[in-house]
């Protein structure tokens, strides 16, 4: 095994930049909880608030649109089912949540959760076959679902297949028929331009930890009319949409790492273009049999995340991939959920019409801020050998 | 050094085999085997091998010793070679042993299939049960032996490997006593060193075989009858009653001499249990097919020791192999022989292999 292993798991988490780590363990020496009165609260309090309006500055919103929470999970939580519940509370007869199909769980198992406890409906959109909600699928629901929809959910790239979609377009029809528009953009930050103010959105669910901030820490946009019933109770912070002593420490090195996503999204993208299309032309050269999942053309940092490349490797199971390319020093992923551990084939990859035998083979790897030549070459490297042994793998335990 | 799997069940046994494999200086990666078919089952089952808990339990063993862990999904292989059939053995009457069937088919055939495919040497599981390898001509020849904790020895279930699956196997464990083993878990800071043994079949959460078979089989209602005939009571399904049993008859009527009454013979073709008195199960000839053999076969006629069910006595006896055939004949009779549990042979401590109890019968009356 080589001395430092090739890190290709950049959209699972990447490196904290040293700047969030100075700016973090400063502020976990100061003592003071942001909701005192006193003098102590007074300078924490600061701290937070700064953090909010550098934040909504370089989102373009206002920073009484910020809501701070634990992470995208909980940003994705608060959205669906926040906004489902007003709703529900206050009668309006919207009962149907318009979500896309190949949501991030965090969204697809609040939905579910809704349908199965709170009698919630849903009404699914199907992705085409590059993983794209087509802004005419949205037409179509909301020509039949418009005027009972509670949310329109869409996020903004896909985690697995790093597929953008046509937010813009989708938000405007939402906006259009007065139906909230959510999107989590978790896996977008930094990687594509994020024109919140122009875009229209009305809940934008972030993170920290992807983008080089702490974990532990992210954000959901929240327009100001926006309502959505708190889930957690208490001192009434963030618009009382969110009770909990505020993290300081984590506030400030979120607000950090944000402002060096946004100002260096350009030249990232453009460097991360070129590793991603690197290595997924030296993949199809090592095996034309390989499948790129998403749209891909060289070059393009619009319709694909920059920094995503989804693989499908015919005849392997991705776990045997993953082991490995793990024992050859390289760390990725199958991009889907596990379950009990044991892989299941990509709910996205079944929504984008690929077989489920084909969708067990894949493959994500992610590139990140600290990500080299170097990284792919070892990735490359170790391809071939892999997926030779896999290929034998499956033989022998799919025979009886 | 080999580059090895550990199986790993999330009990103390199969974490300690890891942690001695590793010490050993071996190459060690973890890995747990989902078997239940649904994720439901996964998070139902209650005990056995196969909870979200269990394998948590391993994952955090093997994050403990620093090792790569996977869960490998082999639901659909055991569902086909174990639990189906299990199923299929008990509609034909005769009573399965699917610890057997899992380490045949399944540990030391698909996860060993798959790990050599991937360029592993061996697999190391936390059976108690010891291998020594002895000199043969000009290499070595690996036996299967008994564990030095008799109390623990689970040589019964592993008499179905043969010298291949020998060639790739390590158990770790069989030359420590189980309390032992549970000291060096605590030892090593093992969060699981007082987890409770398992027991019973881990596919039954609830341990209540003859509902989870009625379950899948439906309900199968049948006489109870004596050897002459008379019926006795009724019953849900044959599939239901072992050679032996005693419990859960439920007759309502008292035999004439007062005498215990024991199932004797289960009937699927007439749907028919038979009970009778305890004389009637003691036996001495079996017949076993599906002979197994974790070495060479046995030429002519051998003496051996004879186990037929896990943790039982091991009686003296000649056997005779023909092929796929066995026949033992024991030192003297034995109660509650069930066909379709495993006759397994030993030459003192040494797994001689094994067959599946076809039928059974007396030499001579006494």
């Amino acid at each position: 095994m080589p001395d430092a292993p090739t890190y290709l798991d950049h959209a699972a988490t990447t490196a904290v930049l040293p700047e969030v780590i100075e700016t973090v363990t400063e502020h976990m020496r100061q003592l003071g909880n942001p909701s005192s009165l006193h003098g102590a609260g007074r300078d924490a309090r600061r701290v937070v608030e700064e953090s909010r309006e550098s934040i909504a500055s370089d989102l373009g919103v206002r920073p009484s649109e910020v809501i701070f929470t634990s992470g995208g999970t909980e940003s994705d939580n608060m959205a669906v089912k926040g906004t489902w519940f007003h709703n529900y509370e206050n009668e309006t007869g919207r009962n149907v949540l318009v979500v896309s199909a190949i949501e991030h769980h965090a969204v697809l198992d609040a939905v579910e959760h809704l349908v199965l406890e709170h009698d919630a409906e849903v009404a699914w959109l199907e992705p085409d076959s590059a993983g794209r909600i087509r802004p005419e699928t949205l037409q179509k629901a909301l020509d039949e679902h418009g005027d009972r929809a509670a949310l329109v959910s869409v996020m903004w790239a896909n985690n697995e297949v790093g597929t953008v979609q046509p937010v813009e377009e989708l938000a405007g029809l939402a906006r259009e028929h007065g139906v909230p528009f959510h999107t989590d953009a978790v896996q977008a930050l930094g990687q594509v331009p994020l024109p919140l103010g122009e875009v229209g959105a009305d809940l934008v669910a972030l993170t920290g930890h992807k983008i080089g901030g702490p974990m532990g820490v992210g954000l959901l946009v929240a327009g100001r009319d926006q309502t959505p019933v708190p889930l957690t109770h208490g001192g009434g912070q963030e618009r009382q949409l969110r009770s909990g002593t505020l993290d300081t420490p984590a506030i400030a090195g979120l607000a950090v790492a944000v402002r060096r996503a946004v100002s260096e999204q350009e030249l990232h993208a453009k460097t991360m273009i070129q590793l991603r299309d690197r290595l997924i032309q030296g993949a199809l050269d090592l095996d034309p049999t390989i499948q790129v999942s998403g749209p891909w053309e060289p070059g393009d940092g619009i319709l694909r995340l920059p920094a995503n490349a989804h693989l499908r490797v015919p005849g392997c199971d991705g776990d045997s991939l993953l082991y490995l390319l793990d024992a050859a020093g390289v760390q990725c992923s199958t991009g889907s959920a596990c379950q009990a551990g044991v892989p299941q084939p990509s709910h996205v990859l079944l929504a984008m019409g690929v077989e489920e035998d084909a969708a067990r083979g894949s493959l994500r790897l992610t590139l990140g801020r600290t990500s080299t030549d170097a990284d792919v070459d070892a990735f490359l490297a170790a391809l071939p050998g892999a997926v030779d042994r896999a290929r034998r793998a499956r033989g022998v335990s799919r025979g009886a | 050094m080999m580059r090895v799997v550990a199986a790993m069940s999330g009990g103390v046994d199969s974490a300690v085999a890891a942690a001695r494999m590793l010490d050993a200086g071996h190459e060690v990666v973890g890995v747990h085997l989902a078997l239940s078919q649904s994720a439901a089952t996964l998070r139902e089952s209650a005990r056995g091998c196969c909870t979200l808990e269990d394998a948590g339990d391993a994952r955090r063993v093997a994050d403990r010793l620093g090792i790569p862990f996977y869960v490998w999904d082999m639901a659909e292989r055991f569902r086909e070679d174990v639990v189906e059939d299990f199923v299929a053995e008990y509609a034909a009457g005769r009573t399965p042993n699917p610890c057997l069937r899992c380490n045949e088919k399944i540990k030391f055939a698909a996860l060993l299939d798959k790990a050599l495919a991937l360029g592993f040497d061996a697999v190391a599981t936390g059976h108690y049960a010891q291998i020594r390898e002895v000199p043969d001509g000009s290499g070595v020849r690996r036996e299967l032996h008994r564990a030095v904790d008799m109390a623990k020895d689970q040589s019964y279930v592993l008499g179905v490997l043969d010298a291949e699956q020998l060639a790739r196997a390590f158990f770790p464990l069989g030359d420590t006593t189980k309390p032992d083993i549970r000291a060096e878990a605590a030892e090593r800071g093992f969060s699981i060193a007082k987890k409770p043994d398992s027991h019973d079949i881990c596919f039954i959460a609830d341990g209540d075989t003859r509902g989870w078979l009625t379950a899948r089989l439906g309900e199968q209602p049948g006489e109870i009858v004596d050897t002459d005939g008379t019926v006795l009571g009724e019953h849900g399904g044959s599939f239901g009653y072992t050679v032996g049993q005693r419990r859960g008859l439920g007759l309502k009527v008292p035999a004439a001499d007062g005498a215990k009454r024991y199932v004797v013979q289960t009937r699927p073709e007439t749907n028919q249990v038979v009970v009778g008195t305890a004389e009637l199960l003691g036996v001495d000839e079996i017949t076993g097919d599906h002979a197994r053999w974790c070495g060479a076969a046995p030429e002519g006629i051998v003496s051996v020791g004879a186990q037929v069910r896990a943790h039982g006595e091991e009686i003296p006896a000649t056997a005779w192999a023909d092929g796929d055939h066995v026949e033992v004949r024991l030192e003297r009779r034995i109660r509650g022989v069930a066909p379709g549990q495993s006759v397994v042979l030993y030459e003192g401590t040494r797994v001689v292999g094994s067959a599946t109890i076809a039928g059974t019968g007396t030499s001579r009356k006494d």
